[in-house]
């Protein structure tokens, strides 16, 4: 059996490498996006695209507040969402006065960037019948591009929308975590340029323990509606190598409230193909039966 | 108040930026009470990031995939149909049942490299045997059967190897089985909400829709005093086909509505009065030759609007974010947690 | 600043904004344009500092700070004066503070009249020359007081008259008006770095802060009618949201506690821009918050290297190290000029050792004490000579060539259509940029060739386009917004014909030279005895930076690299490039090029990069401990004063004699740095204090006042003066003004614009219109509105909108937005317009540039536009093409009845 389906058989007891049959791997790196602390600056999106010579897809005005990227896709492996809410962010004071009421109106601007969840159990690397998306020493997953044939079929198993088909290139594309630099020991282009430290690089184990720490103070400051996405190993895809700290609902920004690794319902789809297939051969043999009168 | 001290010996109680924090309670000032008690109430409507979809949309394209899966479910069923005819001696329907699923698995094939990014690199798809992804263990199915499938068609045109041809012909059959079913899983093996949730019923409205595919076709192309078991299977198969459509659709839930809704919606229409009429026809018509021609392509073509109908289905469940966010919202709902997380 | 504290830069720093209380950013969106500065804002956010920020618009700053105050677009002055007033009549000024280390206790001389008294204005005004006579400014019994920077050469006349007598001022009186050449001459940015002369005698004091002609009294007098009433009804804020502001404010500041003041060009482009930020200079002054660690005033800089163009400066009217540049006054020689311009008391005093090094520096051997150390070789002004006069210049067909290096002013500076004009009337023109921006294209592709109003073959002006190298192409360095030096590698050599600044102007002097070489002519003296030898290096003969530092830095008679400025003298023995640059090349090492870590140093990091004057960090510093030379607190020490060791101690470099005893008190009669006493923190300034009251060297008052922006929908509530009476005007067909609120025709512009960038984008656009990866993010020029407006005016989201002024119209897409607010002014509901102002019709991303529709009208100090506030209408759908374009701006004129002396008046 192959290792990704001892992911679909969620052996927890394993780390991802280790899953993936590495004996001896590095402790698993990812990403803990704190979307209380971006200022939406970008400067992940550049980054990005300047380190993994991700091409420009396109100058579109898209009205959505600041965010004229869109979404995460082939060209865009680091997006930062701008929502422009009628809540308030703790006890700020927005200033802003609409209704003519002569109070102020609640009014917050959620940023947050968002980026590939590099899942304990991912679909995408379940599904690729090439073995070009693959499982690293750090537990991320990575598209090999000279392998990938463009079969597509890594695009809609992912449960977040992250991968994508490049335009004219015919092959998927997403976030690497940066594999050649954090192979050399250097972070991830995109924490490297936050200048808030929005996004923090490190071990997941340690990155988790913070973000707990970090949830913990939003709430004794009255920031009640901080809460964690991705960081839970129990989760749909087994945790994120890559999670948030968000300030609203996950569809708010534009995340599956509750994804789940389609893979996850595999064993019971061969099941039921099975049986179908039995049906199938029963039915021909059935028509072939000549009734007696 | 800044905690840190400036003493003259260096800076005390120093923390690093990440830990801001913005509308602190500890800043309340007297215009704003209301707030963090507000945000807890958890939006009523169905909210998403400016309407756009959550999951990408699939990049498979018609003809190619829907296709294939019409293809596919017409090899296997006519490899079995063709099995069947052999043993028991219906010499035509059994050539042109051999023919019709070489000729099925060759173009589906076709139709899949075609939809490739890198058609190029088809080969690729042997590269490894992974269980998890249904598409290498389809490629693994389909690529035996095309070489079998071929080896029967040839030899019985041919006349030659009696005992070679009967051998592929039954392995064929062999491999017809999961060839017609396996799509399935290869649809509901994603995110798609209207393909995902269909994955217990999706295997059994394909296998009928092969049946009633391979049957259509036989009755189509046999004569009229071997073409009875293709017109059960047809017919059955066909039934089948419209009724478990239904129930899967059902079963769904909210994903379901997909099916009733723009493209997708036609075509499971379009499939529905093609499959019934063939389905009459091929009953009532059976002492003519014509009829029951017409009434297989009638079947046959039912069955191709199935598949069309389930593809297109699925990327509208795709393009729009509620058929992603409701259920999900619904299932932690279920769950009895506000959402997957710690607050 | 210059004039308020002595020094015009920033007196703190990015880095030390971490250990404020309270942070105040107004006039500035540091999240967005300078976002790499905005980590140690929240820095301080997470150690429980409260940050405020003031801005027409809710942006990415407001986003992150605890209390946003939207208020009406060029009403600070009223806000901040409000604040002032909240202090003095609440008492929650820094009193010790405020009595030892400002001239609040100063009184003023009888002469000086108040805009109390005179409804808006102060005494002294000429109206027929636009202008101030400050003598009735003055200290009561001193002799002329010489400024800081600013307006110095405003007392030539009688100052030469004191070193000259009968001779010289008749002199001066055929040399025409030198009042009139300074004050149309102005000084750049006023980032002086000197100390003013307050003549012979002592200021009288009166520490009680009692007597009526206190510089404290006055203050309190002036802004005692700036109430919460008056802000909310001036400004549109809420009372209750003002007055949290003041309880923050002044609840974080004071002994134990410290706040600083965050902002950049958002204060500085009004007409009235140098007195917001003395608004803001007198309000940290009674706070206490200046010179001491979490205080200060942070000047944020447009570009990387703004700070360092004015300390070795690309203004017209500066010398390196804000030595003044030379008026043409009749027969001025060196000492006249050193007299005039130099001080008694403070550092300045030592002008002449300055001067003298800078021209050894230049003209080395040729510089000799006989021919004055070749004084007579600088250029000299015959009047303001600044950007926006010399556009003028340009389209009168006085100016005939133009070099722009880094600078797109067809899209960057006010009223683009005048400066296309100016520069298509131009006989040559140079443009080194890294592509073809707008203004070098002008002429085949600008506005005016659209509209017909120019034809490409009627334009003479030769363009010569030269590809510029990048920062990585090139060593050399920059200063950066808090003064501090850093030097960069060049990482490759540069691809092409591009060329580095350096190259550019020193192979083009090694060309003039040899074309001049022989020439008898006097007037090639200048440029053939320069001293022009810098070694080049690598193929393309690039010259060497590090030689050009070392000349900045300056070395004494043998040769050696001098460390510090004290070390200069006037006796042509030092030579010296900048003198506040002296000590950057120290023992011949490169100090700007230190690059230790943080964790290997404190947080003032000393040790990383060298900032003028002498790597000081917190300017003023000396005023962090109390007059004892003890910290004012034990949370709040950065310098004291070591008994035993009689030294200054501390976390930074003490801005301050370091063995000077804080019980020093200066003989009668001392100069220079030696009249200072131990309690006299601003250095720079002649009687050591921070100025409250500004008794010379700004040309529009000596306390901050408001005045109404040129364009205006609005009376000004608090005086019956309208506009700045000296702000600058210039009457001229395509730049035309609005009516102000109750005349006839001001509700054709009924709404208030301002212009701003955006993070993905950079000023005119030059560096990143080009570039994909930042043209994908903000793709084009739209304008921010609020749904109210929107609705008011049938906008239509990511619709097009047509915005209107007396000068042009351009289009934008509409980005409706809550972030907009609608403000409540003097009873009406008035609406604001935001335009982003980097787009042009070249490169990458195109759209039509805001600056069309802003107009020439200048702070008088330093001559900077006005395009952060001004009036104008919004109507739906895309504006008109070709010649109905001036036909419809016409149309509004008409509408308005504008005439050329709408708004002119003083």
């Amino acid at each position: 059996m192959s290792p990704e389906l001892l992911d679909v058989a969620f052996l927890e007891t394993q780390t991802p490498a280790a899953a993936s049959g590495y004996g001896e791997a590095p402790p698993r790196m990812g990403f803990f996006t704190d979307t209380s602390v971006c200022i939406g600056c970008k400067a992940c999106e550049v980054a990005c695209k300047e380190w993994n010579h991700v091409p420009e897809d396109g100058l579109v005005f898209t009205g959505m507040s600041y965010d004229n990227t869109g979404g995460l896709g082939a060209d865009s492996w680091r997006h930062v969402a701008f929502v422009e809410q009628r809540k308030p962010l703790g006890f700020q004071e927005s200033g802003v006065e609409h209704d003519g009421v002569g109070e102020t109106t609640e009014l917050r601007w959620l940023m947050a960037s968002d980026v590939c969840k590099h899942c304990t159990h991912a679909a995408c690397l379940d599904v690729c019948p090439t073995g070009s998306l693959f499982r690293t020493e750090f537990g991320t997953v990575v598209v090999q591009e000279d392998i990938c044939n463009g079969c597509g079929y890594c695009i809609p198993a992912c449960p977040y929308g992250v991968i994508d088909q490049r335009k004219g290139d015919g092959r998927a594309w997403k976030c690497t975590l940066c594999y050649d630099r954090i192979s050399v020991g250097m972070e991830p282009a995109c924490a490297k340029a936050c200048p808030t430290d929005s996004i923090q690089f490190g071990e997941l184990e340690e990155l988790r323990r913070r973000a707990d720490r970090r949830l913990e103070q939003l709430h004794a400051a009255g920031i009640a509606d901080a809460r964690l996405y991705g960081r839970d190993p129990d989760d749909g895809v087994g945790g994120d190598g890559a999670f948030f700290l968000l300030l609203d609902e996950p569809e708010v920004y534009g995340l599956p409230p509750d994804p789940v690794v389609t893979t996850r319902d595999l064993p019971s789809m061969y099941r039921h193909v099975a049986a179908a297939a039995a049906v199938l051969l029963a039915g021909a043999v059935a028509s072939f039966v000549r009734r007696r009168p | 108040m800044n905690r840190t001290e400036v003493t003259k010996d260096g800076l005390t109680h120093v923390r690093p930026g990440r830990e801001a924090l913005t509308g602190a309670i500890e800043h309340a000032g007297p215009r704003r009470r209301r707030g963090a008690e507000q945000a807890m109430v958890p939006d009523a409507a169905f909210t998403s990031y400016y309407g756009k979809p959550v999951i990408n949309k699939p990049v498979w394209e018609a003809p190619d995939i829907p296709g294939y899966l019409f293809l596919g479910g017409l090899a296997g069923g006519s490899a079995l149909l063709a099995a069947g005819a052999e043993l028991t001696g219906r010499r035509r329907l059994a050539r042109r049942s051999k023919v019709a699923a070489n000729a099925a698995a060759v173009l589906s094939t076709a139709a899949l490299v075609h939809d490739l990014g890198r058609p190029e690199r088809f080969l690729n798809m042997l590269r490894v045997m992974k269980p998890t992804s249904p598409m290498s263990m389809g490629s693994w199915v389909l690529a035996p059967f095309g070489g079998i499938s071929t080896v029967a068609a040839v030899l019985d045109l041919l006349g030659r190897l009696p005992l070679v041809g009967k051998l592929a012909t039954f392995t064929a059959a062999a491999l017809g089985l999961p060839l017609a079913s396996y799509t399935a899983a290869l649809l509901a093996d994603t995110a798609v909400p209207s393909w995902h949730e269909g994955y217990r019923e999706m295997p059994f409205v394909f296998v009928a829709s092969a049946a009633a595919s391979a049957g259509g076709l036989g009755i189509a192309v046999a004569p009229l005093h071997e073409s009875a078991p293709a017109r059960r299977m047809a017919v059955a198969g066909g039934l089948a086909e419209l009724a478990l459509s239904k129930v899967m659709e059902k079963r769904m839930g909210l994903p379901g509505e997909a099916y009733s809704e723009g493209r997708a919606h036609r075509y499971m229409q379009a499939a529905e009065g093609l499959t019934a009429a063939g389905a009459v026809g091929a009953v009532v018509g059976r002492r003519s030759r014509v009829l029951s021609a017409l009434s297989g392509l009638a079947v046959l073509a039912g069955s191709v609007c199935t598949r069309w109908g389930i593809f297109h289905a699925g990327l509208q469940s795709a393009e729009d974010p509620k058929y992603t966010v409701v259920p999900q919202r619904e299932r932690l709902r279920l769950r009895g947690q506000r959402q997957p997380v710690r607050v | 600043m210059g004039t308020s504290f002595g020094r015009g830069g920033a007196t703190t720093f990015q880095q030390d904004l971490q250990n404020a209380d309270c942070i105040v950013i107004q006039g500035s969106n540091m999240a967005e344009c300078h976002p790499v500065g905005f980590q140690w804002v929240m820095e301080a956010k997470a150690r429980g500092a409260t940050v405020i920020h003031v801005d027409p618009r809710f942006t990415r700053t407001s986003a992150l700070a605890d209390i946003h105050v939207p208020l009406r677009a060029g009403t600070d002055i009223a806000f901040l004066g409000g604040i002032v007033n909240y202090v003095l009549q609440h008492d929650k000024y820094f009193r010790d503070y405020v009595v030892e280390y400002t001239n609040a206790p100063t009184i003023i001389t009888d002469e000086f009249r108040d805009t109390e008294d005179l409804d808006g204005v102060f005494s002294g005004l000429d109206p027929d020359n636009r202008k101030y006579d400050f003598h009735t400014w003055q200290y009561e019994g001193m002799e002329a007081i010489q400024a800081a920077s600013g307006e110095r050469d405003q007392e030539y006349e009688d100052r030469s008259e004191e070193e000259k007598g009968e001779e010289e001022r008749s002199g001066t009186g055929q040399g025409g008006d030198p009042g009139s050449s300074a004050s149309s001459a102005g000084r750049g940015h006023s980032h002086g770095s000197g100390g003013p002369d307050i003549g012979t005698g002592i200021p009288e004091t009166d520490p009680t802060l009692e007597h009526p002609r206190c510089v404290f009294q006055i203050v309190k007098r002036h802004y005692s009618r700036y109430t919460p009433e008056m802000v909310e009804e001036v400004c549109g804020v809420p009372r209750d949201l003002f007055l949290r502001v003041c309880r923050e404010l002044t609840e974080n500041s004071g002994r134990d506690r410290t706040s600083a003041f965050v902002y950049a060009v958002g204060w500085t482009q009004h007409s009235v821009g140098v007195q917001y930020i003395r608004t803001a200079a007198v309000l940290q002054l009674l706070l206490g918050n200046i010179g001491r660690p979490g205080g200060g005033i942070l000047a944020l800089r447009g570009h990387a290297s703004i700070q360092g163009s004015t300390d070795i400066p690309t203004l017209y009217n500066l010398l390196p190290g804000y030595i003044p540049m030379p008026h043409a006054h009749t027969n001025e020689d060196l000492d006249a000029f050193v007299s005039a311009e130099g001080t008694d008391k403070g550092y300045w005093a030592d002008m002449r050792a300055y001067t003298v090094s800078l021209l050894k520096a230049w003209w080395g051997g040729a510089a000799t004490e006989e021919n004055d150390y070749c004084f007579d070789y600088l250029p000299r002004l015959t009047g303001d000579h600044s950007h926006y006069e010399f556009v003028m210049a340009q389209m009168d067909g006085m100016c005939k060539g133009y070099f722009l290096a880094g600078e797109n002013p067809a899209v960057g500076s006010a009223n683009g259509k005048m400066q296309r004009l100016g520069m298509a009337n131009l006989d040559w023109l140079v443009v080194r940029d890294f592509s073809l921006i707008e203004s070098a294209t002008f002429w085949k592709d600008g506005p005016e060739i659209e509209t017909g109003e120019l034809r490409t073959e009627d334009i003479g002006t030769e363009v010569f386009f030269f590809p510029a190298a990048a920062h990585t192409e090139k060593n050399g360095s920059f200063t950066n917004t808090q003064r501090m030096l850093q030097w960069h590698h060049m990482a490759v050599e540069p691809e092409g014909a591009a060329r580095s600044d350096l190259w550019f102007y020193f192979h083009l002097g090694r060309l003039i030279r040899r074309k001049l070489a022989g020439s008898t002519d006097a007037m090639d003296r200048p440029v053939l005895d320069l001293t022009w030898d810098y070694p080049t290096e690598g193929g393309i003969e690039e010259p060497s930076a590090d030689a050009v530092l070392a000349e900045i830095n300056g070395w004494d008679a043998d040769g050696q690299p001098l460390s510090s400025y004290e070390q200069l003298n006037g006796d042509g023995s030092t030579a010296c490039g900048c003198w506040i640059y002296c000590g950057v090349y120290t023992d011949g090492v490169n100090q700007a090029a230190r690059r230790k870590p943080a964790r290997e140093q404190n947080w003032v990091a000393n040790e990383w990069g060298w900032a003028w004057p002498a790597n000081r960090r917190i300017l003023y510093n000396r005023a962090s401990a109390d007059p004892d030379g003890k910290p004012w607190s034990d949370r709040k020490a950065l310098v004291w004063w070591d008994e035993e060791k009689a030294l200054w101690q501390g976390h930074d470099i003490p801005d301050f004699a370091s063995s000077k005893s804080p019980h020093y008190r200066p003989p009668v009669g001392a100069r220079g740095a030696e009249a200072l006493a131990g309690v006299d923190p601003f250095v720079m300034q002649a009687d050591g204090k921070g100025w409250l009251f500004v008794p010379a060297g700004l040309t529009d008052g000596p306390l901050p006042t408001h005045y109404e922006p040129q364009d205006s929908p609005f009376r000004n509530l608090l005086y019956t003066q309208q506009r700045n009476p000296v702000r600058q005007v210039f009457s001229r067909k395509e730049n035309r003004y609005h009516p102000h609120a109750g005349e006839p025709g001001w509700d054709v512009f009924p709404y208030v614009i301002t212009t701003y960038r955006l993070t993905e984008h950079h000023t005119a656009g030059g560096m990143t219109r080009w570039l994909p990866y930042l043209s994908e993010l903000q793709p084009e020029f739209f304008c921010e509105v609020s749904p109210e407006l929107a609705s008011e005016r049938g906008l239509e989201h990511l619709g097009w909108a047509t915005i209107v002024t007396a000068r042009s119209a351009v289009e934008a897409r509409v980005l409706v937005t809550e972030r907009m607010t609608p403000l409540r002014v003097q009873g009406r509901t008035v609406h604001q317009i935001g335009l982003p102002y980097h787009w042009g019709t070249s490169g990458y991303s195109v759209g039509d540039a805001a600056n069309e529709l802003s107009s020439f009208v200048l702070d008088p100090n330093v001559h900077i536009q006005e395009v952060k506030a001004f009036s104008g209408d919004i109507r739906p759908g895309r504006r008109p093409r070709g010649p109905a374009l001036p036909a419809l701006v016409e149309e509004y004129q008409r509408r308005a009845g504008i005439t050329a002396q709408t708004g002119m008046e003083v």
